[in-house]
């Protein structure tokens, strides 16, 4: 081989080598254009993500707040269905309470007009009775100044049997339609007094008039003239046992009446039969 | 069940048997009946009494020498006394109190406030 064939290689390898060289520069430029294009896709696709993210996480704490609203205005209004419950129950619980007074009350007001009724029926005696009217009047009205006057069929005059507070002979005797206490004593009617307060005693203006009676048939009255210092008024229990004095006292005090003239009389036929018999 | 003695001295009987009939509500009171305050001295001795319900205007011996009695004597002078009477006034309730009442309580007749000072002075539940 020559030294120009040589230098002929030569030649065409460098050319070969350029060729190469600079198809590797292009590839490489190539290469290099790919990346850059490629790192700002993947810089956009980041910044994408970055707000997908950032707008899917809002609406994930906006539903979030919303449940828990919804919730919390649920809890709310279970808990003024709780709180109107309890009012309910608590105002129940009251009328309950109001109930059971007012249903104790009156169950002590039965108890003290059985035991006034028992009392004035437990006896046959007139003095007895006169007694135990006497003690129904201050123990359970509360009268301080009182009289019972009974009508003498004869005269038909009260007269004042028994007093407290009051002497009996300073009453005298009234005639059926005289005055108030005659008048009530000829209609059958209760009387009270309009205004206890300022109250002077007077024997004819009672605070009180209550007339005795069996059926329609008044047998005679009691006056009250004044109640006892802690007394202001009278209760709605006194009332009834007005009602239950007027029907009950009436009854006892005629039956033990009747009973007395009946031992009596029996006394005296017992007398003319053991003469007789003797 | 509590076995408590309760002593009344109470001169009406009408008076009396209010005072019986509300205290039965009590369950297991026994109650002893006195006509005055003699009467009660005679009923309390020798005998273990939890509460003691006296009235004051009595025949022979009133309410509040009675009070003064058992206050005096060292075997009673632990009894609940409550005082059920008309004397309304506040010095009547002063020196009933001053003697030794635990209670002072008005007639006409309050069975509810009887029955609250019973249980109080029994120490009964409610």
């Amino acid at each position: 081989m020559t030294e120009h064939d040589d230098d002929k290689l030569s030649g065409k390898r460098a050319e070969e080598f350029l060729q190469v060289f600079k198809k590797g520069a292009e590839f490489t430029q190539d290469l290099l254009k790919e990346n850059e294009r490629l790192r700002y896709r993947v810089v956009r696709l980041e910044e994408a993500l970055k707000e997908q993210e950032s707008e899917g996480g809002a609406g994930d704490a906006d539903a979030e707040n919303m449940k828990l609203r919804r919730r919390i205005e649920d809890l709310e209004r279970e808990k003024q269905e709780i709180l109107d419950r309890i009012k309910l129950v608590e105002a129940e619980n009251l009328d309950f309470a109001n109930r059971y007074v007012e249903i104790e009350a009156e169950n002590n007001s039965l108890a003290n007009l059985y035991i006034a009724s028992y009392q004035l029926h437990s006896t046959l005696d007139f003095k007895e009775v006169l007694q135990v009217i006497t003690e129904i009047v201050i123990n359970l009205i509360g009268a301080e100044e009182f009289a019972v006057l009974l009508l003498d069929e004869k005269t038909n005059k009260l007269q004042a049997v028994v007093g407290e507070g009051v002497e009996t002979s300073d009453l005298g005797t009234i005639a059926v339609g005289e005055g108030l206490i005659g008048q009530m004593a000829k209609t059958g009617e209760n009387y009270f007094i309009e205004e206890m307060e300022g109250y002077v005693r007077d024997f004819q203006h009672p605070l009180v008039c209550i007339p005795l009676k069996i059926k329609e048939h008044v047998i005679g009255v009691i006056v009250i003239y004044k109640l006892l210092v802690q007394k202001s008024r009278f209760a709605e229990v006194d009332y009834e046992l007005f009602t239950l004095l007027a029907g009950h006292a009436a009854t006892a005090i005629f039956s033990s009446k009747l009973y007395s003239e009946s031992e009596r009389k029996l006394s005296t036929i017992q007398g003319f039969i053991d003469l007789l018999t003797k | 069940m509590s076995n408590y003695k309760v002593l009344i001295v109470e001169d009406s009987p009408t008076m009396r048997q209010l005072i019986v009939f509300a205290l039965k509500r009590l369950r297991g009171l026994t109650i002893v009946e006195a006509n005055d305050g003699v009467d009660g001295l005679k009923k309390l001795s020798g005998d273990k009494f939890d509460l003691i319900l006296t009235d004051i205007n009595m025949p022979i011996m009133d309410g509040l020498k009675l009070v003064s009695l058992v206050r005096n004597d060292p075997t009673y002078k632990d009894v609940p006394i409550v005082i059920i009477t008309t004397e309304g006034a506040s010095e009547d309730r002063d020196r009933a109190m001053a003697l030794g009442a635990d209670e002072y309580i008005t007639k006409p007749i309050q069975t509810a406030k009887i029955l609250e000072a019973a249980r109080r002075l029994l120490n009964f539940g409610p």
